[in-house]
């Protein structure tokens, strides 16, 4: 417990260093875009996969389960749509994003530790603000981009599913994701986005940020930022659709 | 100048440094040597500050450098350049990213006047045509003289070298030796070297100040070196087989 108690106290100490004044804002400002790409654009493909395949198996998981003449076809559209926008390119999305952002991060950060981030120290840098804030910055403002990409291609992924194993028409489809449509949902979407962002980058950059020892302990400190990263992302879903959608 | 004064420095007390008192002067090399683990790092980081001391004083020149807050210390702080035992190069930037990065960081120069800079720092270390290369390319030699040129870059008046011979070949450690010792007489720095190399002893030993278990045990130039009658010194000093039989031949 105590042990637990310290990582927090750090985390927060290791924030506060994050979010101190930066050195040089043009070279921040450089680092940022670096990031963009780095932590943001090269995400782009795997979120586009996984949301047009996530998408087609909805529809067709709605359609299988809910094969009943009662029931519109047009409903298979609604419910791809807000499982798409409520869950999956917020949270799953999240989840995929700190396997493969959060990994990468620590482990960045990780093998900067043995001299570089002292190089850094001993130039009179921040390095935590110089190697993490960038990150936040960049992922806060990428990830919102990355869950309305996730949520068009899923959307576009359940249609062509839909349409191609004949369970629902395209205009029925086209019809159930117009279909009372509450445009909160993106919104709430996307502020669950920049909360999962801000838990991927801040978590994992401590993971990086503190790792004591060789290449054993990196590979470890990836594993942890991965797992409480998703372990976070899992929790405060939990929170914010309890304060965002009672 | 840099004075340090009576340091202590202990990690979850154990001692590591004790009563350490020393002064290094500007345009001299001085060597920190001793065996591995004997606090030669340990030494070094507290000077430059990545370690806070337990008690003592450092001063760069006039100004009480371990009092100082973190902000205050920038300025000292831009005046020192270090090269670290694994180069320490910025593995995403290339060579040339790697020299403009101070630069970058701390002046307002044009961007015609950084690449002046950083190209004259380049060559003066004897690095041509690879400002594009990424330190995952270069020879552990190359890796050190790029290392070299960002610490220059900034033309500081102390430059610290941590191991700057460990993994290269003798050839190589030579050239890198009369480097350090070229610049620190060029720019009259205040240059301090850990090594426990004794061909950098014997090459650019204008100062020795010898370390052993945490304590300063000996002080004293290339030449007195070998005639010492400090016991541990002498045990370092002579320690593989080349020295002992020379010694031994030379009565």
């Amino acid at each position: 417990m105590i042990r637990f108690l310290t990582q927090v106290g750090l985390y927060f100490q290791f924030l506060k260093k994050v979010f101190s004044k930066p050195e040089k804002a043009s070279v921040y400002y450089r680092q940022t875009m670096t990031e963009f790409v780095s932590l943001g654009l090269t995400s782009v493909g795997i979120i586009s996969i996984v949301s047009f395949f996530m998408g087609a198996v909805i529809t067709l998981q709605t359609a299988y389960n809910t094969e009943n003449p009662i029931y519109p076809t047009y409903l298979i559209g609604l419910g791809c749509r807000d499982s798409i926008i409520l869950e999956f390119s917020s949270t799953v999305a999240a989840l995929i994003l700190a396997g493969k952002v959060g990994s990468n991060i620590a482990g960045e950060i990780g093998t900067m530790r043995t001299e570089q981030i002292d190089a850094l120290e001993i130039m009179g840098i921040n390095s935590a603000s110089y190697l993490v804030l960038p990150k936040i910055i960049a992922t806060l403002l990428f990830n919102p981009i990355l869950t309305l990409i996730s949520i068009s291609i899923g959307i576009f992924g359940g249609w062509a599913a839909g349409t191609l194993s004949g369970v629902v028409t395209s205009e029925n489809f086209i019809y159930g994701i117009q279909y009372a449509f509450i445009p909160y949902y993106i919104t709430y979407s996307l502020i669950k986005t920049l909360f999962f962002a801000f838990i991927i980058t801040s978590v994992s950059s401590f993971q990086g940020y503190y790792v004591n020892g060789g290449s054993l302990e990196v590979g470890r400190s990836s594993t942890k930022a991965v797992v409480y990263s998703s372990v976070l992302i899992l929790m405060f879903n939990v929170i914010l659709t309890q304060l965002l959608l009672s | 100048m840099i004075r340090v004064k009576n340091l202590d420095k202990a990690f979850y007390g154990k001692s590591v440094l004790t009563d350490i008192s020393v002064e290094f002067e500007p345009g001299i090399t001085t060597l920190i040597i001793g065996q591995s683990g004997s606090g030669k790092t340990v030494l070094l980081k507290s000077i430059v500050g990545l370690y806070d001391i337990d008690k003592g004083e450092i001063w760069y020149e006039d100004t009480l450098f371990n009092k100082l807050a973190f902000a205050d210390k920038k300025k000292i702080r831009s005046e020192i350049g270090m090269l670290f035992q694994g180069s320490a190069l910025f593995d995403s930037l290339t060579v040339e990213q790697n020299v403009r990065f101070p630069l970058d960081m701390f002046t307002e120069k044009s961007p015609e006047e950084k690449s002046d800079r950083l190209n004259f720092c380049l060559k003066r270390v004897n690095i041509i045509n690879a400002n594009s290369l990424f330190p995952s390319e270069l020879s552990g030699g190359m890796k050190k003289r790029v290392a070299i040129a960002r610490a220059i870059s900034l033309n500081p008046k102390y430059l610290f070298c941590d191991e700057p011979n460990s993994g290269l070949d003798p050839v190589t450690a030579i050239v890198i030796d009369e480097l350090i010792r070229e610049l620190t007489e060029e720019y009259s720095m205040t240059t301090i070297v850990n090594t426990h190399d004794m061909n950098s002893v014997m090459e650019i030993g204008e100062k020795i100040v010898f370390i052993s278990e945490g304590r300063k045990c000996w002080e004293g130039d290339k030449n007195e070196v070998l005639n010492s009658d400090c016991k541990p010194l002498n045990d370092f000093v002579f320690a593989n087989s080349l020295a002992k039989k020379i010694k031994a031949d030379a009565g």
